[in-house]
This record gives structure tokens, sequence and C-alpha cells, in this order.
């Protein structure tokens, strides 16, 4: 196991410089000079020169890497074109919500995937089995914004429940913060949730239908015994993968949701960023959701280890 | 007093009618062979005691256990029943233990799930249940996992799962059929042994009459969900009155006439060939390791001779097969047909074809049979190409008709018929039969030989006959190979290699295969 993973480890660093060089040349060949975007069109060829020469922009490409990259490692990445402020802080300021909203709506879909997914499994074919089966289909087709600016209506115009969009900060106590999550984390998780389940669904039924279900059952063991012990974990090897990928979605592509919601999270950051040509932001913030993904994957690869004693041997 | 007594059982799945009035009886320690072809009902019959049949079964009739009534108890007293009072052995070994859970923890809950132990204490039973399976735990600890284990080894733990708890019956349900011939004796050895030590009733369910003729003190044959003919094991070829007994065995030894064929100058010679795999990186820069699945083979099939190609699994014959249908590469050796090399020259290709094992899994299911025989000549025109189609399927016994059917409208062996008839349509001079009447029943099997000798001396054709089953290459090859770890250990006609094997490993091949008695 041990060694299982660290070579999964190995991986995870060859993946993630690979991943700084991609992610480096694709700005470095992306059109449209930061210097000249942030003086406007009628800047003197001088200015433009020094501020490119201010921004570092004039060193060589080798340098250039090697700078943002130990700056990376030091938690320096660099000042922000528009912004004129550390990429860190601003990052920082964003991923206070992204990660927090992306936990919670990833927390949601388990706990209401898991239940409803194991629930239609065992009645296959019953009601409870084609009514979850109805609702996961509504919950994949309807889209999360209108699903969020339902519940808006609902739950923050009519009822006064929540408040309709913003977020008070951590300061302003973790209940509070919380509060203002969940109205984005439930619209996040309604499509995520509603494909776990039938994920769940389908891979144990397929479990349920093994030899050594049979196996067990001729042991002894009622049919609710066999899908506890036997059945879950093998039927849990698909359901992870989904959970990584879901992870790496609710954590970058909340953007519209976050828009709805008026959350200043890092989606909007970098929609903002490309917009206005703050190619440092860009560059850092896409380097940080790919580390986020590959340390997920990582996670991920754990694992199935963990679940499936086939991997630990076969590495 | 009989430990188990089944009276006139009727079971019916979805209003289908599958077991009728099938009545069967075993006593403490006796050994009862279930023998039927597929579909017989004789899993089902088995199924039934254990009462773990699908979802819409019904069944009439009486099951008593040691004089409990199985069918009418409840869903928690069979639970109690199942495991303690009779254990199940099934077919398939290499699925049916848990994947994930080690053998020592799936050995103990048999007992934790009956019995108020602790876990360790379970362990430590599990551990000597094992080591009576012939498990020592110095190889096979508890901590081991089921792919860690062989086929072979790997029954032996569902058998210890069966018998923890030394129940009065143990049902095997085809426990050897997916085993080698040497791995199927010593698990038919084990059983035996457990049933005399522990006084268990055994229902020995089989389609192969040999290996159950072997060891059971009584015979059930059933067909269709009925039981045909019952008799005393040793005796049973001599009493049987039923024309199915009859023509089973009759079946079981068919002998095809090939006193026609005719054997000439060699039409494949494969000369020297090995063929490695890559292992996978034991660490990422480091070099990828070797293995070689065949080592050094040469031997010649001359035109209209049958040769036999046996070994067990793992010993690189079906590695072989693909080399010599010029699928895979060969890292050194030559094979040629007719002279023109099979990795090079088209010609060999249309002068080759191949039938596989599963005749259904070899066909696209979306496509009908005239497009799936016919493949081979999508170049001609659509009449000519109908007219080819009609030929093959009329010289495999089909009929023109069946071209517009889909594959699984048919039977097994009505399946490999089709595959025998999209063979012949390149009109080949070689085909290679890479297990190609294993899967099938008895009877069926007779059929499928005939046909290929009557082929054979009707196109002149040449086989390769690649199987694991002795019986059968004895019935039909002109000459044998015998394969081990990749390489060719002996070569000779089939009687004479049959009567005085030369090397110890064919020896201990013919022994372990069951023989019928005559």
């Amino acid at each position: 196991m041990l060694r299982y993973s660290l070579k999964r480890l190995g991986s995870l660093l060859i993946s993630l410089i690979v991943a700084s060089l991609v992610i480096f040349a694709c700005i470095e060949v992306v059109p449209g000079d930061p210097a000249s975007f942030m003086l406007g069109i009628n800047a003197q060829p001088d200015t433009i020169a020094a501020l490119r020469d201010e921004l570092g922009l004039n060193a060589s490409i080798y340098e250039r890497y090697v700078s943002w990259i130990s700056g990376m490692l030091t938690g320096d990445l660099g000042t922000s074109y528009t912004y004129r402020s550390p990429v860190t802080e601003i990052v920082a300021e964003r991923l206070v919500i992204s990660l927090p909203l992306a936990i919670y709506a990833l927390t949601l879909t388990v706990l209401v995937a898991f239940p409803v997914g194991v629930l239609a499994a065992t009645r296959q074919g019953s009601k409870t089995d084609i009514s979850v089966m109805g609702a996961t289909q509504l919950g994949v087709a309807i889209p999360n914004f209108w699903f969020a600016m339902l519940m808006v209506l609902v739950f923050a115009i009519n009822l006064r429940w929540f408040s309709a969009g913003g977020f008070p900060g951590w300061d302003a106590g973790f209940f509070a913060a919380l509060k203002a999550l969940t109205l984005p984390a439930i619209a996040l998780a309604l499509p995520q949730a509603s494909i776990l389940a039938r994920v769940m669904r389908s891979s144990l039924l397929d479990t349920l239908s093994e030899d050594y279900i049979r196996t067990a059952r001729a042991k002894g063991l009622s049919k609710r015994q066999a899908l506890w012990r036997h059945a879950l974990r093998n039927a849990l090897i698909p359901v992870l993968t989904i959970i990584g990928l879901q992870f790496s979605f609710l954590l970058a592509g909340a953007i519209i949701i976050e828009n709805v919601f008026f959350l200043p999270g890092l989606g909007r950051l970098v929609f903002q960023a490309i917009s206005q040509r703050d190619l440092i932001v860009v560059e850092s913030v896409v380097m940080l959701l790919v580390f986020a993904v590959i340390v997920v994957n990582f996670l991920v690869d754990l694992a199935y280890a963990w679940v499936d004693p086939r991997l630990r041997s076969h590495a | 007093m009989s430990l188990l007594s089944i009276q006139n059982l009727c079971l019916s799945i979805h209003g289908d009618p599958i077991l009728k009035d099938v009545s069967i009886e075993i006593a403490p320690g006796e050994i009862l062979g279930v023998i039927g072809e597929s579909g017989s009902g004789k899993s089902l019959t088995a199924f039934s005691t254990m009462k773990l049949l699908p979802e819409g079964s019904e069944t009439t009739g009486e099951i008593s256990l040691n004089n409990r009534d199985v069918l009418t108890a409840s869903e928690d007293e069979l639970c109690q029943m199942r495991g303690r009072d009779l254990g199940m052995v099934f077919q398939e070994p290499m699925t049916a233990l848990n994947p994930v859970q080690t053998i020592g923890a799936q050995v103990a809950e048999t007992i934790l799930i009956h019995e108020n132990v602790s876990r360790s204490d379970a362990m430590r039973r599990a551990a000597e249940t094992l080591e009576r399976c012939e498990l020592p735990q110095v190889q096979f600890p508890l901590t081991r996992y089921p792919h860690e284990l062989s086929g072979g080894q790997r029954q032996r733990v569902v058998i210890a799962m069966a018998i923890a708890l030394q129940p009065k019956l143990l049902i095997a349900d085809e426990p050897t059929t997916a085993l080698d011939v040497t791995t199927q004796a010593e698990i038919l050895i084990l059983l035996k042994r457990l049933v005399g030590e522990d006084d268990m009733g055994l229902m020995l369910i089989s389609h192969d009459l040999a290996v159950v003729t072997g060891l059971a003190d009584r015979i059930v044959i059933m067909r269709k969900g009925e039981v045909v003919e019952a008799g005393k094991a040793a005796t049973l070829h001599q009493t049987m009155t039923h024309p199915y007994t009859k023509a089973l065995f009759e079946a079981s030894a068919h002998q095809p006439d090939r006193s026609e064929a005719q054997i000439d100058a060699p039409l494949l010679r494969v000369e020297g060939v090995s063929r490695d795999y890559t292992l996978p990186r034991k660490t990422l820069f480091g070099a990828p390791g070797m293995f070689r699945a065949v080592n050094d083979v040469s031997f010649q099939i001359r035109k209209g001779e049958c040769l036999g190609l046996v070994g067990e699994s793992g010993c690189g014959k079906s590695t072989l097969t693909r080399a010599i249908l010029g699928l895979e590469p060969i890292q050194s050796g030559r094979i040629t047909l007719a002279g023109s090399d099979v990795f090079t020259d088209e010609v060999a290709r249309q002068k080759m074809q191949v039938v596989f094992q599963d005749p259904f899994g070899s066909f696209n299911p979306r496509h009908k049979v005239g497009r799936l025989v016919g493949e081979p000549f999508f170049r001609l025109g659509r009449k000519a190409r109908n007219a080819e189609i009609d030929d093959a399927l009329i010289s495999v016994g089909l009929d023109v008709a069946d071209k517009d059917k889909f594959i699984h409208e048919f039977s097994g062996g009505q399946r490999q018929r089709i595959a025998i008839a999209r063979a012949l349509i390149t009109r080949p001079e070689l085909i290679v039969l890479d297990e190609a009447v294993s899967a099938l029943d008895v009877s069926v099997r007779a059929q499928i030989l005939d046909l290929l000798v009557d082929l054979s001396a009707r196109f002149g054709l040449t086989y390769l006959f690649i199987t694991h089953d002795l019986t059968v290459v004895r019935a039909i090859a002109d000459r044998i190979l015998v394969m081990q770890g990749g390489k060719i250990i002996e070569e000779g006609d089939t009687d004479a290699l049959f009567n005085a094997p030369g090397q110890a490993y064919t020896r201990a091949l013919l022994a372990a295969a069951p023989s019928l008695p005559t």
C-alpha cells in the first residue's frame, strides 16, 4: 500500500510539472499584450515599454517560467496587472468561498446520492425505484441556474429564510457564512446528486448480480447482509471516479451559480481576469485548479486502492 | 433414513414450467451425481434445495432436509439453514469469491453469521478449515486475497466456506468444469475425502458423465426438467433403460468415422517460433520484464490431417494459435502456410480460418446470419454473395432461410455450425478450432465432431484442433502435440501417445482425465 501511494505521489508530481509547462506555454501564445491593454489605446510606446519592463514581460521565456514557478513555491504569485495587488491575496479571498462551497455541495451530493441510490437498487422495478429514476432524470435535466433562481424566489424572497445572494465573510460567524452558502450549494448539488445516485444505483445492481453475492447468500447471509457486507464496497469503485470528477467541476465550474448568488468566487475571478487580459491571475488560478484536480485524483487513486486490493498488488 | 428428500418438486418461473415432478433422495455420507445437459434443470434443482431461486419462481412438492421442509420455511429459517445445514460450491471459482475481502474473512464469515463466537475464534477456525481443504497456512495465510490464488486454489476456498460448519449436505454445482484436468482430479479427491470425514451427503452436479461416474455412489440423469433415469453409478452403464441415458453414454464416447482421411504433404510449417510478452514495468524508468509464452516451437501439419494440440490453461496454446493466424507478431521463427508466410502474405490468410470456443461471443449480435457468414465476400455482388452464403449454410446442415435470422435465435450447437460456415466460406485449407466444442453439451458435441469429419472428407480440410479435453482430442485427432510451459514436450500419433505416453507430464494428464467405465 505504501509503495502504491509513493508511486501515485511520483506520478502526481510529474503531472504537476507537465501541467505548469502547458499552462505557461498557452498563456505565452495568447494574443494581446497586457501592458498595452492596461494603458489603453492612446498610450505612448515608451510608456508601454516601461510598464512591460516593470511587469517583467521583457525577460526571456525561460527566466519568466522559473520566476513564476519559484514564486509559486514560496507563495508569491506575482502582482495582478489590473488590480495592482498581490495575486496570492486575490486568489485567497476567492478560495475561502469557492473551496468551502465545493466541499459543501459535494457533501450534500454524497449524503443524498448514496441512500437514494441504494434504496433504488434494492427495490429495483418498484414504485420507489421508478420515482427515484424519474426524479434524478429531472435533476439532471433542470438547468441549475434556473433552479437557483427558483430557490431564491421561494426561500429568499417569499419565505425570507435566506438572503438572496452575497457573502458576509467568515468573520460574520461560521453559521452565518454557511447559511449564505446553503442555497448555492443546493443548486450545485442537485444535478451532481442526481448523476451520482444513478451511478450508485446501476453500479450496485451490477454487483448484486455477481456470483459472490450468490455465494454470500448460500453461506446464510440475508439479502440485506449480503448488500452491506459484499455488494456496497465493490459498487463504490465507479462511484469514486464520478465523485473525483464532480469535485473538480464544483471547484472551478460554479461560475453561473456564483453569478446568480453574487458570490465573489474563483469562477468569476477567472472570467474577469480573462476578459481583462490579466494573464498572471489567469495563470495562477488555472494552475491552482490543475493542482486541485490532480490532488483530488491522487486521493481518488488512494481510495481505489483502499477499496480494491487488486490495485495494491498490481502497482 | 434419507438426509435430503425431494418429492415431486415442480418449479415454474414466470409461469414457464422448468422442473416437473423431480424426486431425489440422498442419504448421509452418500454421493449423488446429477447429470444433464444445459437446460435440463439440474442447477435449478440445487438452487431449489437452497431456496435461492430467481424472482417469479413458484414451487410445489416437498423438499425436506433432515426432516425440515425447505419450501415452506420462512426466509429467516432459511438463512439459518444455509451455510450451517447445507453448503454449496459453485461452477466458477474465479467469480464466486468477493474480490475485495481476504479469504480468511470470507471463510470466517460463514462461522460468524451462524455462531456467537469472537472474530479471532472464527479466524482460527477458518485457518483450520482451509488447512482441511489443503491450503496450508504457511503458503496461504488468511490475509490472502482471491486474485492472488489460482482457479483451483480459489475453488478450495469456496469449498472451505461451504464446509466450515460441517454441514450435513454439500451441493456442488459443476465444481470442476472451469478447471484444468489435473486440478479437477485434485478437487474431486478433496470432495470425496471431506464427504467421508464428515459423513456429509454430496449432490454433485455435472454435465460430464465421466467425472460423476468415477466419484458418485448413485446417479440421476435429468432431461428437460425431469428425472429420466436413476441407478447405481458403478452399474448404470449396464442397467440403463431410458433411450436418453443410452444416447448420453454413446455421445460421451462418440468416435467419428475418420477412415477416409487422405494425408498428404505438409501444409502448415511452424519453425522455431517464440512469442514474448512485455510485462508491466516494475519501476517508472526500469526496463519492462519479458515473459516467453511460446518458446521455440516447431511442428508441421500435413494436408488433410487433424492435429490435436493439448495443454492446460497458461501453457501457451492460445498464444501459439494467434501467432499461426498471423494476428500477433512473433519474436523469432517462421510460420508458413503452403509456402507463404502468414505475416506478410495475404494469400496465407485467405487459406486459413478459425472457429472459437464461445459461439455467441464471437458474433456481432446486431448482424443477421447472412451478413456474419458472408462478411469475407463484401466485394462480391449481392447475388454471387448470396449463393456463397447459401452453399456454406447448407454444407454445415443449416437452412438457407436461416440467413435472415439473428444469432440469438439459435442454440449453442447451431451457433457453432454458423461459426464453421463462416470459416468455410472462403474455401480455406486449414481451419483452426480453438476449444471449438468445449462449451457444447455432449450430444451436440458428437454432432459437431461428425460434421467436422464429414467436411474434412468433402473439402479436403486440414484441422488444428486445440483443446484441454483429452476425450475429444482422442476421438478426432490423427496426431497430438502436448504443450507445457510454452514448449511442445511430446508429439506422436494419437493411439501411440494415449497407449504409451513418453513424458511424465503427459502421463499425469492422461491419468487425471476421468474416463467412462466400459
